[in-house]
């Protein structure tokens, strides 16, 4: 029985209302800065945008015209430096996640690992340069950009791919080495299937870093100016970010070009967002799909 | 065989005799001073004793005993944690079990696990799984022999028109009923089963403990339960183990259960303890 002279103390509020709207406010605050971007390029840049923006090339010393070459060597870039390095990411997720079994080794993988997705894109640039270009004899190219730009997103795919493997339940392997499956045919038929959405969300994230990237490609692929697409992987390609920096440090005229500018960020930028919503969503449905 | 491993119990005198005895010349899976270790704990003492090969065994025993580590020992699933090593003989038919290629015995020995762990495919693909990876079947068989193992399982007549569902359409009861169907596809002459009841309501359960019973017309059972009752209704055979991971006793279900030799037995059947 509750009596009437039983109260129920009343909530704490003062200290909380100030912590919560603190909280709140820092949050909002990353939003703010996204919006402002957004803002400001969708204001600057959109005027630029045309179909024959999309699909022209470059007129005048680039004072005028499109960025058809740029848009199509970042496409060739992103999709050569995913095939480059997911198989390798791949590889290693499922060997850190299915086959090791710990130790010194393992930690210095995963330190190293780690490591490099904390390198400088500037150092891949230049790593490009002097092991692709130099080394391997490629030249600055296609290839060797790709190349530097799978090494940089490397370390994204590995741990992507092997948090995705990770969240395979063990029932799963454990269901299937009681069938007196092989480890490997456990890894193929069931663990490996169950892991490919996670694995491709982590590949749109790779993609969408890399199509963003300057420094990698600048000693290793891109080119200043092209008047023709790259007939093969060892021809100089133009890409996105490297066109708006030659735009805006290198070209005589520079100031003719700030709306053509603007519009290629944009462009850049819509292509970064729109990949990762893809990926967002891919998982968020892949996530609704799977039930365990 | 219900009756003839009840008669036999008739004369017990103590569980290492009898088993000796009885048991020895018709065990599947024998096992003679068996420690496990995990790391430095040690989660079985010398156990010593004999499966046999018609009808079902039960081990019970409190929580923590070593039961469903003994289980593991029998298909090598221990295998799967780090730093657990056994120290003793087990053999399978006479052979020795530690030392087969752990691909075949697992094909001779399924399991069926505690919580029910269908692939993420359909119910389909998850029973022919197992035929595949021996290549037990022409494909042309595949669907009467997927046919065949749930009819075994008693799922058939359930999931027939949506064999290509996915399996976690399925109830927690029916998809337990899919594993067994899943391990039994593979022709195990064993089949181990890891308290396969106990994630699962009193009804889904009724029906898995009838499944049981039918399977053990065919092959062996030895199942994992920390249900009393459940032991007494469906084996023929019971194992008590406490704490420790000794094996207090060993006999016929009925013997055990009315006059255990060990004087912690009784405790623990009457729910002293455990």
């Amino acid at each position: 029985m509750i009596t009437q002279a039983q109260r129920v103390p009343r909530k704490p509020r003062g200290v909380q209302v100030v912590a919560f709207s603190l909280l709140g406010t820092a949050s909002a605050a990353a939003f703010l800065a996204l919006g402002v971007i957004l803002f400001y390029m969708i204001r600057e840049g959109s005027g630029a945008i045309s179909w024959d923006f999309l699909t022209q090339f470059p007129r005048k010393a680039m004072t005028a015209g499109g960025i058809f070459p740029a848009l199509v060597g970042s496409f060739y870039l992103t999709i050569g430096a995913i095939v480059a390095a997911l198989p390798f990411a791949l590889a290693s997720a499922i060997w850190l996640s299915e086959y090791s079994k710990g130790g010194w080794y393992v930690r210095l993988i995963r330190i190293g690992i780690n490591s490099l997705a904390g390198v400088p894109s500037i150092v891949f640039g230049l790593v490009g340069l002097a092991f692709f270009v130099k080394v391997l004899g490629i030249g600055v190219s296609l290839l060797a950009g790709a190349l530097t730009l799978a090494l940089l997103i490397l370390p994204i795919l590995i741990r992507t791919a092997e948090e995705a493997l990770q969240s395979v339940p063990m029932s799963f392997r454990e269901g299937a080495l009681a069938l007196g499956a092989t480890q490997w045919h456990t890894v193929r038929t069931v663990v490996l299937p169950a892991a490919i959405p996670g694995i491709l969300t982590g590949a749109v994230l790779g993609i969408s870093r890399a199509v963003g990237e300057t420094a990698p490609i600048m000693f290793t692929a891109a080119a200043f100016y092209m008047t023709r697409l790259p007939a093969s992987p060892f021809d100089k390609v133009m890409a996105l970010p490297y066109h708006v920096f030659v735009m805006a440090t290198e070209s005589p005229s520079y100031w003719k070009t700030k709306d053509l500018q603007f519009g290629t960020a944009l462009v850049l930028l819509g292509l970064v967002l729109t990949m990762n919503l893809g990926a967002v969503i891919w998982r968020t449905r892949a996530r609704r799909r799977k039930q365990w | 065989m219900v009756k003839e491993g009840a008669a036999m119990g008739r004369v017990v005198e103590s569980t290492r005799e009898w088993v000796q005895r009885s048991f020895a010349s018709q065990a599947i899976i024998e096992t003679s001073d068996l420690s496990f270790y995990y790391g430095d704990e040690r989660a079985l003492h010398d156990v010593t004793l004999g499966i046999p090969a018609e009808g079902v065994t039960a081990i019970m025993g409190p929580s923590g005993c070593g039961k469903s580590t003994l289980l593991r020992t029998f298909n090598r699933m221990y295998e799967l944690y780090p730093g657990a090593r056994t120290v003793g003989h087990v053999s399978f038919l006479g052979q020795d079990l530690l030392r087969a290629d752990v691909v075949a015995l697992r094909r001779y020995i399924g399991m069926v696990f505690q919580r029910p762990n269908p692939f993420p495919k359909s119910i389909f693909e998850n029973v022919a799984y197992g035929p595949k990876v021996h290549s037990l079947v022409r494909s042309s068989a595949l669907k009467d022999h997927v046919e065949e193992s749930l009819r075994r399982a008693a799922l058939w007549d359930e999931v027939k028109d949506h064999l290509k569902k996915s399996a976690f359409s399925l109830s927690g009861g029916q998809q337990q009923r899919l594993c067994i169907a899943r391990a039994l596809a593979v022709q195990p002459q064993v089949l181990l089963m890891d308290e396969p009841c106990s994630a699962l309501d009193p009804r889904a359960c009724d029906r898995i403990e009838e499944t049981i019973r039918n399977l053990a017309q065919e092959l062996t059972v030895v199942i994992v339960t920390h249900n009393l009752q459940q032991a007494s209704r469906v084996s023929d055979c019971v194992a008590v183990m406490l704490d420790g991971g000794e094996l207090a006793e060993f006999g016929p279900t009925t013997s055990v259960f009315e006059s255990p030799a060990d004087e912690r037995v009784a405790d623990y059947l009457q729910g002293r303890f455990g």
